[in-house]
């Protein structure tokens, strides 16, 4: 038979080869498959979408979101936040000399104190952030200058980083962390003081653990392994070109704290999303067994030894306290936009269900036509 | 034998010029092997690819598609490093997966080209070897080369173009079968070469030219040099086709000319067809759209992003470098080129592919295009413009074949101005008709043990099943006989079982009864004798006998000098010598009435005298075939007196059946005799001169035979009646005759008039008798026609036109051809739907219209416009009156529509440049326009036209040859496989069966295949420009630096994993209507004719929701994270997870139809979605830089936030498509 079974013909022949083979005797039909499927019948549901499916799902949406926003509104009203700008970009501003005469290179560290006042108390764990504005950390070249292999304690990155990190890869040794993320690093270092009433300062501890992701900081970030003693292991590396220490000096009296698994460290290299973030800077911990706010009302100074230069680009700097609920920090917009979304689901159900019955009739009248 | 010259000469020759020269492959000559070798073998590859050429040349034809190239321009762009927006080696991944799903389609479908070369080139057959004893050994057909010798037996298949050099029958004909090639399963009749030397073999010394190889199928030329210098043409009818099956003959042994590639089978074999369709054309619009939208959203990233470094200086963020802002912007142009390239929707290109084979699938898996009782299915050739055919709106039909059954029945006729109204037949056939419609579902039982029967008769190895399932069967009748379902098509009972006209019976029967004295009546009965004489042999009916299937009856048996040495004896001389003279009177058209001698031994009874019985020639009474005295055993058993005719075309069938009604039996055919029975005269050989076969362009075709009573050379020519009338002119000198003619031919004209509005399809018998002289001259012109090389087809035109003039009129037939099934209701579910019907046919204009009108294209409230005119002038001035009155009639709304009929005259003016303006116009205010007296060209230009000018998407129906012209140059083709061959269907898009089909595959298939291709289209298209736009949107976070909030390899999969899938089972499984609504209203199919679910407003809406819509994903979750600590992905993992439910409840929301497939897809894309990225949070710790994902979404995933953003952007961002669909 199959002398001309090609191709075009192949194709359009049932199991060209079988029925050759298969050869006489047999009776080939090529009777398609009378299957649901072949003929396209399978049960299906329609959703005709009627005013009589439509209608209810706007009322279910209507009155499941409404009451959705108004416990997102509510509990993010509840959250006590108080946040402070410290950039001194006006001349009354105490740091407004220390943003004047600031250069990366400068050896000598410029303080100022910040006055604020607290009218509510904190009463459970304070979160404290630094927030930065106009700083863009998810500028593309930027949020890939870094080596993550080199972060995760691999010693040939270390020795060799990415190219990624160009221009930050080495100065005459490697440099590690390498990378214009870790040379940027966050170095303003904010101290909170109590002012009791009676005049005395009173240092609010600020615990520098606990302020990274627990993945990042026992899995994504590792020292180099092989010894204890960070020095030797970054031993024929070099400092990142703006950093006043080498890595392994960063927390020299907490070893859990030191090198690339350093937390603050960890923190800044988590690249903000928005060019206004904040990061989580310390936690100030409710005292145990004690009925005290942990930030009692009245008056406090925030001491900044200001390093950080923020003026070149209009950037700002701000400290911020806040408490934190089970959705997150203090955001209003969810809480409205629910309610609002809700109300005109609700709305749109109602103006259709009168369209419906005014026209309805006539609708129906259509569609059975 | 031949000398050294002369042989190079032949080597150059063959190597410069365009012609072949083929020798024996024994020859020892070094030269001539050399020629044969540089010819290529006969082994096939139809294989795109080798092993090794894979993957370099499947590489090298992806990158023909510009969609590719981008790709791989993108994928190279992100190399250059101060460009690159991901790593390099993730860039490449879609590319990657594209070239690497086409490619494994490739391999495959060229991994079934390869098994089944290998099964061809196994094949075996025998050829001639010198070295193995001189003997036939078997080859395989791969080794068989040029210029050796095949011997082949009956029902094997030939394995390449061989010229025929002997054959076992005694006058050197072999039949074929080229059913494999174009699917006719009637005989081919192929002959030896003329005064061939008994040379074959070892002693084979001639030479054979002839052309290079090519392509078509009916021509072959070149002439054979014997060692004697003398030269022989050799014709078409010499060459065995590869692929052709020998039937009917022993052995045949063929030299082969062409082998393998060259063979004119391989040469004729095109892959599918590529068409490209309107919805692509205006898809590829759009993505130029897309591709502005990109060039636009890129720019603005670039100017922004130059300018806001123009505003920084000595940031800690910024990486210090010299670029000034502006080259910075021009890098950044190309980068976010990189980051937004899922804007242009490449993998659209792949989908639709998918789509549409899945589409087809199940339009070929349909039950109702299933036809019982040929097997058979729709065939859908082309791959790509299934969405077409829910555009259409103009259809260009064939009349024969496709409106109607192409089942002609011999229905009444007119012998020399007589109509013989045969009330009994048209009787006989309203039986027929009420039969069929009651069901027939009882031949399929039959026919399943004929086919095992046949199968078991046959000693060969044939296979019935290639045969059967090649070609159609016919419906609607029993098979007569067991063994030849095929051949119902031809030899059904209601085809054959014509009752004749008793008046005329009684006039025939005058022939064996005295009464032929009577003057006017003998007149009549010589028109009569001679009328059925030519229905009985002007034609190319190959016969054969039921019980040896494929077996002609043998003919040859009865050669001449046997059948005189046995007439004599047996019959009387009288009633032979008294015919001859009649016949004689009759040519010479001075009849006088002589007073013959009483006829001693008459046969008085028509069925047949007992005197003749026991000779070779004896008549059987009624419809006994030939009997078989010394032909082979089967011949010998009982009832099987029946012949079958196979005839190239069923008119000519129901011809001869016809003259067989009225005894008149064509009972065998060899190459140089005919056989006949004629009443009261027993069998007569005919000896058979030259056959003038049918072309479109005389419209006619001609025997000369060399009549067997009066030795006279005599033109028996049939054809269509305008072109017959014309050449009918009464012999000049003979007044009585002239008058009679003239009498004859107004006669004739007025019945013919009177059956096409019956709609019979009518043709004219006419004859000729040539004096000796003459025919010698012509003879001459003809014999160097016929052996020339060149203009070999227009010479031979020539001489038959030469030949056939002054016809002698003898009379018409009438022939009747059914409407099929359910035509008028698809023709009128076709209107209903707003395609306009137009029927093209070779018909008469009065038949034309009459089957317009019974197949309700033509109502009666219509108002008919005809258009017959003689020059362009007459016919500008008749468009522009029509023109009027059109307008007048639509003015005064009275009428329903209007119908133009248009003849292939006015046809021919109307087409012409400066009146197609006026004829269009015209006819688009028709509601129906039927083209009649039509020729294939004039059919093929109106669709052009109709197509180029009016700009709307056309689709021809038809089922011939001559409709292929049409069916090609339609946006849609489709051939009908019913009985004339496969031309129609080879050349076609879709292949059905019955012309009904076309309603549901219009109607529903059609719809649904548009409207879901559309949809996905669009829907492609929203998905893409939401997805990237929230990329874009970052943008304006980021300084414009190009940076993603997602992780990279996210990226590229959420346009090519994760949210692939649902689209393209909605591209396949969507219904919008059911299939019972769209048949009962047809007037659905508007919408997609006006191509209402893509228009451009529909595309701009679907992209302002696409644009709302990713702004809601954007800004709520920006919003809500606003001025938090969220890192990029974290910001980016809420914003993903919501545009991919977006993404998948749109879809929802815009399909019509919900299976549990898509329930599947849907939520297993989700799950996919939302498992992967959970685990390559988990997974992924250094992976992937800068954007590692670690611990990301896992610790999203279990903050109440993410679900609380999520939700909120779903449901925000599909409210307005949710209300619109309300």
């Amino acid at each position: 038979m199959m002398a001309s079974s090609y191709n075009a013909k192949e194709e359009d022949r049932h199991q060209p080869g079988a029925t050759g083979h298969v050869g006489s005797g047999t009776m080939t039909n090529k009777m398609p498959d009378n299957t649901a499927f072949k003929q396209q019948r399978l049960p299906a549901w329609q959703p005709i979408l009627t005013a009589g499916t439509v209608l209810p799902a706007f009322f279910v949406i209507g009155l499941l979101f409404i009451p959705i926003g108004v416990g997102l509104f509510v509990t993010s009203n509840n959250i006590k936040e108080f946040e402070i700008d410290y950039t001194g970009v006006d001349m009354s501003s105490p740091c407004y000399s220390c943003s004047q005469s600031y250069s990366w290179n400068n050896t000598k560290s410029c303080t100022c104190s910040v006055p604020f006042s607290l009218d509510q108390p904190f009463e459970s764990n304070v979160f404290m952030y630094y927030g930065l504005s106009n700083f863009y950390q998810n500028h593309r070249r930027y949020v890939k200058s870094r080596d993550d292999s080199q972060l995760n304690g691999d010693k040939t990155s270390l020795q060799s980083p990415s190219k990624e990190c160009e221009p930050y890869r080495s100065s005459d040794k490697p440099i590690a962390p390498c990378g214009a993320i870790a040379n940027s690093l966050f170095n303003d270092t904010l101290e909170l003081y109590y002012i009791d009433p009676n005049g005395s300062r009173t240092a609010i501890p600020l615990v520098k653990k606990g302020i990274a992701w627990w993945t990042d900081k026992h899995v994504k970030f590792r020292n180099p392994s092989g010894n204890n003693n960070l020095t030797v292991v970054f031993q024929g590396t070099s400092k990142p070109v703006n950093w006043r220490k080498p890595v392994f000096e960063l927390d020299p009296s907490d070893s859990d704290n030191n090198g690339f698994i350093n937390e603050d460290f960890i923190v800044w290299m988590r690249t903000a999303a928005l060019p206004t973030f904040r990061k989580l800077y310390r936690i100030i911990q409710k005292k145990p067994n004690n009925m005290t706010p942990t930030l009692p009302r009245g008056e406090y100074i925030l001491e900044v030894t200001y390093n950080y230069p923020v003026r070149s680009f209009d950037g700002r700097k701000r400290m911020i306290l806040s408490a934190i609920s089970w959705m997150g920090g203090k955001n209003p917009f969810l809480g409205i936009a629910y309610i609002t979304v809700g109300s005109v689901c609700f709305c749109l159900g109602l103006v259709l269900l009168s369209i419906h019955y005014r026209y309805g009739k006539r609708n129906s009248a259509d569609i059975s036509s | 034998m031949i000398d050294d010259d002369s042989k190079t000469e032949w080597a150059f020759e063959s190597r410069c010029r365009a012609r072949r020269t083929v020798v024996s492959s024994l020859t020892e000559d070094e030269e001539l092997t050399e020629i044969l070798k540089s010819y290529s073998s006969n082994k096939v590859t139809t294989t795109k690819y080798s092993f090794l050429s894979f993957i370099p040349k499947n590489l090298f034809e992806q990158l023909h598609r510009f969609a590719n190239i981008y790709f791989i321009f993108l994928a190279a762009l992100n190399f250059v490093p101060v460009v690159n927006a991901f790593q390099p080696e993730i860039s490449i991944i879609p590319i990657l997966l594209v070239l690497a799903v086409t490619a494994v389609k490739d391999l495959w479908e060229d991994y079934r080209k390869h098994k089944s070369d290998k099964f061809i080139n196994g094949l075996v057959c025998e050829i001639y070897s010198r070295l193995i004893h001189s003997m036939y050994v078997d080859q395989r057909w791969q080794d068989v080369h040029v210029g050796d010798f095949v011997r082949l037996s009956c029902n094997e298949i030939i394995p390449a173009d061989m010229l025929l050099l002997y054959s076992s029958d005694p006058h050197g004909v072999c039949y074929i079968e080229t059913a494999n090639l174009d699917g006719e399963t009637n005989l081919k009749q192929r002959q030896v070469v003329r005064d061939l030397p008994r040379q074959v073999c070892e002693n084979f010394h001639s030479r054979i030219e002839c052309e290079n190889p090519n392509n078509d199928l009916s021509r072959f030329r070149g002439f054979m040099e014997y060692p004697s210098k003398a030269r022989v043409g050799l014709h078409n009818n010499n060459l065995l086709l590869r692929s052709c099956t020998i039937r009917n003959t022993e052995t045949v042994i063929g030299i082969v000319v062409y082998a393998g590639h060259e063979t004119k089978a391989m040469k004729n074999n095109n892959g599918p067809r590529y068409k490209r369709s309107k919805l692509e054309r205006r898809l590829n619009v759009d993505v130029l759209w897309s591709v502005v939208l990109l060039v636009i959203m890129c720019l603005t990233a670039a100017i922004g992003h130059g300018l806001w470094l123009r505003n920084l200086k000595d940031t800690s963020f910024l990486i210090p470098d010299t670029t000034s802002p502006a080259l910075s912007g021009f890098y950044l142009f190309w980068t976010m080129i990189i980051v937004l390239q899922v804007l242009i929707p490449i993998s659209l290109y792949v989908s639709i592919e998918i789509v549409k084979l899945c589409q087809i699938f199940f339009i070929q898996n349909d039950v109702d295009f299933y036809n019982e009782y040929m097997d058979s299915r729709i065939q859908c050739r082309a791959l790509n413009i299934t969405e077409d055919l829910g555009q259409i709106q103009y259809v260009f039909s064939d009349k024969t074949g496709t409106l109607t059954e192409n089942k002609m029945v011999f229905r009444r006729c007119t012998i020399a101005g007589v109509e013989y109204p045969h009330e009994e037949n048209a009787r006989r056939l309203e039986v027929y008709e009420e039969d069929e419609a009651m069901g027939c579902s009882h031949t399929l039982k039959s026919r399943a043990s004929a086919k095992s029967l046949s199968c078991k008769s046959l000693s060969c190895n044939r296979s019935s099943v290639s045969l059967h399932t090649l070609t159609g069967h016919s419906e609607g009748e029993e098979s007569p006989s067991p063994t030849l379902p095929r051949h119902s098509a031809f030899s059904s009972p209601m085809e054959k079982d014509i009752v004749p006209d008793p008046f005329l019976v009684q006039k025939l029967n005058c022939l064996s009864s005295p009464l032929f004295l009577l003057r006017d009546a003998s007149m009549e009965l010589t028109y009569i004798v001679d009328f059925f004489m030519a229905l009985a042999i002007c034609n190319t009916v190959v016969v054969s006998s039921p019980n040896q299937p494929r077996h002609v009856v043998r003919s040859t048996r009865f050669g001449l000098p046997r059948f005189s040495t046995l007439s004599s004896p047996h019959t009387t001389e009288s009633p032979r010598s008294f015919t001859r003279r009649l016949f004689s009177r009759g040519k010479a058209a001075s009849f006088t009435p002589s007073p013959s001698p009483t006829p001693t031994k008459l046969g008085t009874e028509p069925d047949g005298e007992p005197n003749l019985e026991a000779s070779i020639l004896s008549i059987r009474p009624g419809l006994d075939g030939v009997p078989g005295e010394d032909g082979d055993q089967g011949y010998e058993e009982e009832g099987e007196h029946e012949l079958i005719y196979e005839a190239e075309s069923p008119d000519e069938a129901a011809l001869v059946h016809a003259a067989r009604a009225y005894r008149c039996t064509l009972q065998g055919r060899s190459l140089e005799r005919l056989l006949v029975e004629l009443p009261g005269m027993g069998s007569l050989a005919v000896r058979l001169l030259h056959i003038l076969p049918f072309d479109s362009s005389r419209k006619r075709m001609s025997v000369v035979v060399r009549h067997p009573l009066t030795n006279q050379v005599v033109v028996y020519t049939k054809g269509a009646d305008s072109v017959i009338m014309d050449l009918a002119e009464s012999p000049k000198g003979a007044e009585q005759s002239d008058g009679r003619q003239g009498h004859i031919r107004e006669q004739t004209q007025k019945h013919l008039d009177n059956y096409a509005r019956e709609g019979l399809r009518t043709l004219c018998i006419a004859k000729k008798v040539l004096e000796e002289e003459e025919y010698e001259i012509w003879l001459k012109r003809h014999a160097f026609a016929e052996t020339s090389i060149e203009n070999r087809e227009e010479l031979l035109l020539e001489s038959a036109q030469r030949l056939e003039t002054n016809l002698t009129l003898l009379g018409a037939t009438g022939i009747v051809d059914r409407l099929q099934e359910e035509v008028p209701e698809t023709i009128e579910a076709l209107q209903r739907a707003g395609v306009k019907v137009w029927v093209l046919t070779g018909d008469k204009q009065e038949t034309a219209i009459n089957i317009a009108c019974a197949c309700k294209l033509l109502r009666t409230t219509d108002q008919l416009l005809t258009a017959n005119c003689d020059s362009k002038e007459a016919c500008k001035a008749l468009l522009l009156e029509l023109r009027a009155e059109v307008e007048r009639g639509e003015a005064a709304e009275g009428t329903s529509g209007f119908t133009l009929v248009v003849d292939g005259r006015t046809l021919d003016f109307a087409l012409q440049e400066d009146l197609k303006g006026d004829f269009l116009e015209l006819s688009r205010r028709c509601r129906a326009v039927v083209c009649c007296r039509s020729t294939p060209l004039q059919k093929s230009h109106v669709v052009q036209l109709v197509r180029d000018q009016l700009r709307v998407m056309t689709l021809a129906i038809g089922d011939g040859a001559n409709d292929v012209s049409m069916i090609q140059v339609a946006d849609v083709g489709i051939g009908i496989s019913g009985q004339e061959g496969m031309q129609a269907v080879m050349s076609s898009d879709f292949a059905i069966s019955r012309f009904k089909h076309l309603r549901k595959l219009l109607l529903v298939h059609g719809h649904w295949c548009y409207t879901r291709l559309a949809n996905m289209i669009l829907y492609f298209f929203y998905k893409n420009v939401m997805y990237v736009n929230l990329l874009f949107w970052y943008q304006f976070f980021c300084g414009f630096s190009g940076s993603v909030m997602t992780n990279s390899w996210v990226l590229i999969f959420f346009n090519l994993l994760f949210t692939s899938a649902p689209p393209l089972l909605y591209g396949i499984l969507d219904k919008d209507v059911s299939a019972d609504t769209l048949i009962k209203l047809p007037e659905l199919y508007k919408s997609g004719q006006n191509s209402k679910a893509y228009l451009p407003s529909t595309f701009w809406l679907t992209m302002l929701d696409a644009l709302y819509q990713s702004l809601v994903c954007f800004f709520i979750p920006y919003f809500a994270y606003a001025g938090s600590d969220a890192d990029m992905l974290s910001f980016g993992s809420p914003i993903n997870a919501s545009a991919l439910l977006i993404i998948l409840l749109h879809q929802v929301i815009e399909s019509r139809t919900l299976t549990w497939l898509h329930v599947l897809v849907l939520v297993g894309s989700a799950l996919f979605y939302f498992s992967f990225t959970l685990v390559f949070s988990v997974v992924c710790v250094t992976c992937s830089p800068p954007t590692n994902p670690l611990g990301v979404d896992k610790l999203q995933m279990s903050q109440p936030l993410f679900y609380g953003v999520c939700a909120l952007t779903t449901v925000l961002a599909l409210l307005p498509r949710y209300t619109h669909q309300q």
